[in-house]
């Protein structure tokens, strides 16, 4: 056991050596996470200000000047420009100059003095599904609040029998996320994302170069057993992975100032059993593969489905329902909730233990397959 | 250069590809795959927030309400709370995404004629969602009040109508199907990173074993390596351009509304954009393992994140916009939608096809000149 544990520790220093001895690798460590999460925690976002609009306004009344000025207050809308015809509109949206519309027909304020319903209507580019989504809900808002109080201040000048109208508003509360600010939700999710490739890129070589190159017989004629050799293997890409996750979770808190409301050790426990889990998927592949080459397209095959379907980004809950069920062997899908949960909702070991026992469980089967892959080899 | 040793050279590079079967077929079979799971996979739709109700006063007029609520296409009604603890925990548990507070006094503050709130109590873990989910409560409440003030009214013998009718027409994705936005962005992504590393690992291989110097003793120039090595790739790119494209427009049922040959123009140069870049890589990184961490590194997640394939562009704050024009998926993006759903050509996506071109000249340049350093 003791010489075990010697010889396990003498493959963890060989594999730090060789890390460590390429300057531009052990830069290829640091920096790169740290450059990547600034620049993707900025660029993830599904935000929806500033949308670009353009108002023709054929009626030129007070009436259609207080709705358009209701559109100029909002910082939702950039008003680009006062239309002429709306012929303009066609190219100014197929050229990408604006992405909304809204055009006000003639006899718009005699309608509304009238007591009649007033059109108006709003023209916009649907390329983009989810921002004219979300640019027409905010069209809604407005439109709406103007329709309520005009309508109110129609029948308190014209009938004053009547004192007051009655309304229903909505109060929108959005809890963990008051502001709904896109980077709370992006930044920590890409801890995920970026540890993910990290940990993968790394292990996915770390049997098969050896193979390649020809050292993994030499390693196989010294007394090291084979579950020594994956042991050896994955402590310290392990720690190096622990390291890189722990430096870009600070960069969230201290740089990107999303709430940590959730209790460290539970973070960390998560962290742990995700690398544990990544890991052992990065080993499998470096067993199943003979060339560094079939390693590579086969890590490639994994992260991009595992990240685009592990709820990142897109809901799980909008996929097929085939898709959802595949969802459940990719980790990350786990990690992600413990993520969003600690930083966000401050949830702790009683809500997310399924997350945790799913890792381990995946991360447990999956280096058992790889060490008994590795055994068949070697013969 | 010299056309024959030019053609030899991708002979020589046919040859090998032919021999490595596997590797051909991963790479023919990759993109379909990647296309189905990314194209159904990524859905920002949302038609059945789970929804979760409250009702302090339980009248009929409250119930009227909420029935407004559960009918939308938009709502699935899972939990009718006794109280606010329960509610609060289903959407503690994710059971819930929203949850629809009825006051007490509801329906007597209402005859009264007052203004009542109605409390939305939102996830907000996830922004999109939760902004998305807000707009359709709003439409659904804003609605129901003017239902409400026009009976007021009626009940008075007074007749008015809601003032403002607002009519929206959208244009080149009439439905509002992500689908149609997400899978031809979805093409640039798996192209970017079937193309660069098609080329990154080849180079590096060659320089591993060794039998890079053996090429270069012979005659050949720089840039007969380079145009022989990746015509044989090329071709297989744009194979797998077209099974793409195919897929988009056959799977996913995405309306191809403009030219295929500017699809073509565009798929071509793009591909000619992430070959090159793979060489690059492969001649800078000299090792497999390095080549391969680096395409990685520079392919997807930044194709994923920095070409507007999902994620708006000009949302962005400034510098991260500015670094997007280094990332060639971004003019694809662009090209591909618009030529997809706004049936615009050569034209209309001018500047988008100079960047794009730019990009290749720079990056092939560079190819060659760190090429013919490295010998």
């Amino acid at each position: 056991m003791k010489e075990s544990f010697a010889r396990i520790w003498q493959l963890i220093v060989k594999e730090f050596i060789q890390v460590f001895r390429d300057p531009r690798a052990r830069f290829s460590l640091i920096a790169p996470p740290l450059v990547q999460m600034l620049i993707f925690g900025y660029a993830a976002s599904f935000e929806v200000r500033h949308v670009t609009t353009a108002i023709l306004d054929l009626d030129h009344s007070q009436e259609s000047r207080e709705l358009i000025s209701r559109f100029w207050a909002s910082d939702y809308f950039d008003i680009t420009g006062n239309l002429k015809e709306r012929s303009e509109i066609a190219g100014l949206i197929d050229r990408r100059k604006i992405a909304l519309a809204i055009h006000i027909m003639p006899g718009f304020a005699e309608n509304l003095r009238k007591g009649q319903t007033a059109g108006v209507q709003v023209i916009l580019d649907g390329t983009d599904s989810n921002t004219a989504l979300v640019a027409l809900s905010y069209v809604g808002a407005i439109t709406q609040r103007f329709s309520q109080e005009y309508l109110a201040d129609h029948i308190m000048r014209t009938m004053p029998a009547v004192a007051r109208v009655p309304s229903v508003q909505l109060m929108e509360r959005p809890w963990f996320n008051p502001d709904l600010d896109s980077t709370w939700f992006f930044v920590p999710g890409t801890i995920g994302a970026l540890t993910l490739t990290l940990v993968m890129t790394m292990t996915a070589f770390a049997i098969v170069r050896e193979r390649e190159i020809g050292t993994l017989e030499q390693i196989m004629v010294t007394p090291v057993s084979p579950a020594e050799l994956i042991a050896g293997k994955t402590v310290p890409y392990f720690l190096i992975a622990l390291v890189q996750l722990t430096l870009v979770a600070l960069l969230a808190v201290f740089w990107f100032r999303v709430p940590f409301e959730g209790s460290v050790p539970v973070m960390i426990l998560g962290s742990f059993l995700f690398i544990f889990s990544v890991l052992a998927i990065g080993l499998l592949i470096s067993t199943i593969s003979a060339t560094q080459q079939q390693a590579m397209v086969t890590s490639f095959f994994f992260i991009m489905p595992a990240i685009t379907l592990s709820g990142f980004s897109f809901p799980i809950s909008s996929m097929p329902t085939f898709l959802q069920w595949l969802t459940y062997i990719d980790p990350l899908r786990y990690f992600e909730v413990v993520l969003r949960d600690s930083f966000l909702k401050g949830n702790g070991i009683s809500v997310l233990w399924p997350q945790m026992v799913a890792m381990a469980v995946l991360g447990g089967v999956l280096i058992t397959f790889a060490s008994i892959r590795f055994h068949k080899t070697l013969d | 250069m010299d056309w024959a040793r030019t053609i030899a050279i991708a002979r020589k590079e046919t040859l090998q590809i032919r021999r490595d079967l596997r590797s051909l077929i991963v790479v023919l079979v990759m993109p379909v795959m990647l296309m189905s799971l990314m194209g159904y996979g990524i859905n920002l739709d949302q038609t059945h927030v789970p929804l979760c109700t409250f009702d302090q006063e339980g009248s009929q007029q409250s119930q009227d309400l909420l029935k407004r609520f559960a009918h939308n296409k938009y709502f699935d009604l899972t939990l009718n709370a006794r109280n606010y603890d329960e509610m609060i925990a289903a959407i503690d548990a994710r059971q819930c995404t929203v949850g629809i507070v009825i006051p007490l006094l509801f329906s007597q503050r209402l005859r009264e004629g007052d203004a009542v709130g109605v409390q939305a109590i939102v996830d907000g873990t996830d922004p999109n969602t939760a902004n998305l989910v807000i707009g359709y409560a709003q439409q659904v409440t804003g609605d129901y009040s003017t239902t409400v003030a026009v009976n007021f009214m009626q009940r008075r013998g007074l007749g008015v109508v809601p003032p403002l009718s607002v009519d929206a027409r959208t244009w080149f994705n009439e439905e509002l199907e992500s689908r149609n936005f997400i899978v031809p962005g979805v093409v640039a992504i798996v192209m970017a990173v079937i193309g660069t590393f098609l080329t990154s690992l080849t180079i590096a291989r060659e320089w591993e074993r060794g039998t890079m110097e053996q090429l270069i003793s012979t005659p050949v120039s720089a840039l007969e390596v380079i145009v022989g090595k990746l015509v044989p790739y090329f071709v297989i790119g744009m194979a797998d351009a077209a099974f793409c494209v195919m897929i988009a427009i056959w799977w996913f049922e995405v309306p191809l509304r403009g030219s295929v040959l500017v699809l073509a123009g565009a798929s071509a140069l793009f591909m000619a954009a992430v070959l090159l870049m793979g060489f690059l890589i492969s001649v800078v990184a000299g090792s497999q393992l390095a080549a391969s961490q680096f395409s990685l590194l520079i392919t997807f997640l930044p194709s994923f994140l920095l070409s507007g394939f999902a994620f708006p562009i000009d949302q962005m704050p400034l510098a991260v916009r500015l670094f997007t024009f280094l990332i060639p998926a971004r003019y694809y993006v662009v090209i591909l939608k618009a030529v997809f759903l706004k049936g615009s050509g050569l034209v209309a996506n001018g500047s988008q096809f100079l960047g794009l071109t730019l990009f290749t000249t720079v990056v092939g340049t560079m190819a060659v000149r760190s090429f013919k350093k490295s010998l």
